[in-house]
């Protein structure tokens, strides 16, 4: 091995494996502090993710949820900008899904109301993004702090827009009247019966497969078109990115808005999937979860869907763990969150010179 | 009149006690991007210190135990914010976004561990929190008009931590600006290079700087939960964090402007407060939402550069990379 392919998997592989055993190393000492057996936790976490199929399908529900702010805060790192307003995309883009499903002629064929549906988040999480996009790219403010005003800003409209317009009327709390029907995303347990497979019910919706998909355009966009090129010129050196033609303005408002509108999928699978309404904070958690996706999953699709995977996993077996042990709550998740960040990501070359010592004897050998 | 005014006296006092935290916060934010590094953190270390200001209150019986738990906890995290932005050189947002959900997170694990009260942490007795100080010289002048009625509802009445936070603006300035300490923290934020060619350390300076800033926030969570609430609630700062990170911006980066700021964020939030559900002749009814996100608003169309310029520090965000 020469210095620079050792160096590259030293990066790719062992940092991020390294990384993420730490954070989980770090949970189960929290997990000690507070007095619950870690081996235990962890048992009962797996069975609550995996051991049946109602908790499969919530747990393949929840990272439908990572995948697409995953997905979001990829691409914005790929051209070097932190994306950090993913959870006001996400709601304002639950909005526009809202939107234009109760603008649609309730009658209408599903086959008009899926795509338009998904459009109407694309469309309104995209438009989320583009005004701090605009801002960094032709007056200079920084994106990581117009888009945390932009998330409060989300907050206030949503409230506003939930009390004011688009509850229902008599009910008391701040929801809309329920989707018509036709828009309803098939659930996948009622898929399945068509093809003659029993399962469990759960809210796991066609949204999956609408996630997959985006996986699979991201990284054809990214890595195998000019768009994609210019994307991470800008990210790697913006100025150098000019000599090669590359106007990196125009690619931040481009990426911010691709960015902005992934997020926006989050009200798909929330509300056309399952809750079938609009409702305050369906959003929540999920925008600051998929910097943690995307940190592990290190702005890869392949690894954003795995990385969204096992926060499925922490979603719902947290879920059963505040279920089985009184002294423990769904928080946890958000720790690991934290610690995974952390990590993964503020910490991510901590241990390098400690492996690169580690690996030079062999490195000498060979 | 006289209710007008005492309306208007009433709202100017609930902004005073609204503007605290968020004066103590931006101060801290103020070292940290001074020296050059960003702190969006500032929201979790004011939640993480709450959160130990009211447990150590509730256990311990004593507000000033609170109020160190809370500034050691806050300092321990500005700690960690240095360790992986100075020492590893990591990204600086990454690691504030990483304090801010570990704060929101651990406060509620280790409140229903320690408590098992939903995350919540026992409601603190008398004794175990700030109270308002009445001011001498209350019966006195209450015999002025006007003044009489201002002293007594506005200037006095508040608690320890109201006056430090209005004490520690100019002590602020002072610091940044007639120091030498102050000298090599702005210079750090601007020319780190020029620093350390200097033969100061740009990583002791920048430690120096968020562990100030540490206390300050750490005095900030502390009055939300043992001075102007009486415990622990979930997510109690809800945003304010980040409100005084907008402070900071509007007010560029400078002791009595980002006051000025935090004074405007506080008066619009009790106005918020005062205006719900009345109804303004002429206008109708303002949403609320619409007043609570004018700070929000406000930042924005100030970074936009159409009302003046916000320049942060020049080197602000750039970990410093000494050459070898």
């Amino acid at each position: 091995m020469n210095r620079d392919t050792r160096i590259n998997w030293i990066n790719r592989l062992i940092l991020p494996v390294l990384n993420v055993l730490t954070a989980f190393a770090a949970t189960a000492i929290i997990f000690v502090i507070i007095g619950v057996d870690p081996i235990e936790a962890a048992e009962i976490l797996l069975y609550g993710a995996f051991g049946y199929q109602e908790g499969l399908g919530y747990t393949l529900y929840y990272a439908t949820n990572f995948i697409f702010t995953g997905l979001a805060v990829a691409v914005a790192f790929n051209a070097g900008l932190f994306n950090i307003g993913g959870e006001g995309q996400a709601y304002i883009g639950g909005l526009g899904t809202a939107l234009i499903i109760f603008a649609i002629d309730p009658n209408t064929s599903a086959w008009i109301f899926i795509p338009a549906s998904i459009l109407g988040g694309l469309l309104f999480g995209a438009l989320w993004a583009l005004v701090p996009a605009y801002l960094q790219a032709y007056r200079g403010s920084h994106i990581v702090i117009t888009t945390i005003m932009f998330n409060f800003l989300a907050s206030s409209l949503m409230v506003y827009m939930l009390v004011n317009v688009l509850r229902e009327p008599g009910n008391m709390s701040p929801e809309s009247q329920l989707f018509p029907q036709n828009s309803w995303f098939p659930f996948i347990h009622d898929l399945s019966t068509n093809f003659g497979f029993v399962m469990e019910e759960s809210p796991l919706n066609v949204s999956l497969f609408v996630a997959l998909f985006f996986a699979v355009i991201v990284w054809i966009l990214i890595w195998h078109t000019r768009l994609g090129y210019s994307l991470r010129a800008t990210g790697l050196n913006s100025e150098a990115a000019i000599y090669a033609g590359i106007k990196p303005k125009r690619i931040i408002l481009i990426t911010m808005c691709i960015s902005g509108a992934l997020a926006g999928l989050v009200g798909i699978n929330e509300l056309v999937g399952y809750q079938h309404r609009i409702i305050m904070d369906f959003h929540f958690g999920y925008g600051f979860g998929g910097i943690a996706v995307a940190l592990m999953g290190r702005n890869h699709p392949i690894g954003i869907i795995i990385a969204a995977l096992l926060f499925g996993v922490l979603y719902q077996g947290g879920a059963e763990l505040a279920f089985e042990l009184s002294n423990i709550s769904r928080d946890i998740v958000v720790v690991m969150q934290g610690l995974i960040i952390l990590f993964c990501g503020a910490l991510q070359y901590m241990y390098k010179p400690w492996v690169i010592n580690a690996l030079a004897p062999i490195q000498k050998e060979s | 009149m006289d209710d007008l005014l005492l309306t208007l006296v009433l709202t100017f006092d609930a902004a005073l006690r609204v503007s605290t935290p968020l004066i103590l916060a931006s101060m801290a934010g103020l070292f940290a991007e001074r020296s050059g590094i960003v702190d969006i953190g500032l929201e979790g270390k004011m939640l993480a210190s709450a959160f130990a200001a009211a447990s150590a209150a509730t256990v311990l019986g004593s507000p000033w135990i609170g109020l160190m738990a809370g500034v050691i906890v806050s300092c321990g995290l500005s700690m960690l914010h240095g360790f992986a932005t100075i020492t590893h050189k990591g990204d600086q947002i990454v690691s504030g976004v990483a304090i801010n959900i570990l704060a929101a997170g651990m406060s509620i694990i280790l409140g229903l561990a320690w408590f098992g009260q939903g995350g919540l942490t026992p409601t603190l007795t008398y004794d175990q929190r700030f109270h308002s100080l009445s001011l001498p010289g209350i019966d006195i002048m209450d015999n002025i008009p006007l003044i009489g009625t201002i002293y007594r509802e506005l200037i006095s009445g508040h608690n320890v931590l109201v006056y430090l936070a209005f004490i520690i603006v100019p002590i602020v300035w002072w610091v940044v600006y007639r120091t030498r300490f102050g000298l090599r923290l702005r210079a750090v934020g601007e020319n780190p290079k020029a620093v350390d060619t200097a033969g100061l350390s740009v990583t002791k300076l920048r430690y120096k700087a968020l562990l100030v800033g540490g206390i300050l926030c750490g005095i900030a969570g502390a009055y939300l939960s043992i001075a102007h609430n009486a415990q622990f609630t979930r997510d109690m700062t809800a945003g304010q964090g980040f409100i005084a990170l907008a402070a900071l911006i509007f007010g560029k980066w400078k002791p009595y402007t980002v006051l000025s700021a935090c004074l405007l964020f506080g008066f619009l939030d009790a106005v918020a407060v005062r205006l719900q559900g009345v109804v303004i002749p002429g206008i109708g009814e303002i949403p609320v939402q619409l007043i609570e996100s004018t700070p929000y608003l406000l930042t924005v169309i100030l970074l936009a550069g159409f009302i003046g310029k916000a320049v942060p520090p020049k080197s602000v965000g750039v970990p410093y990379i000494k050459e070898l």
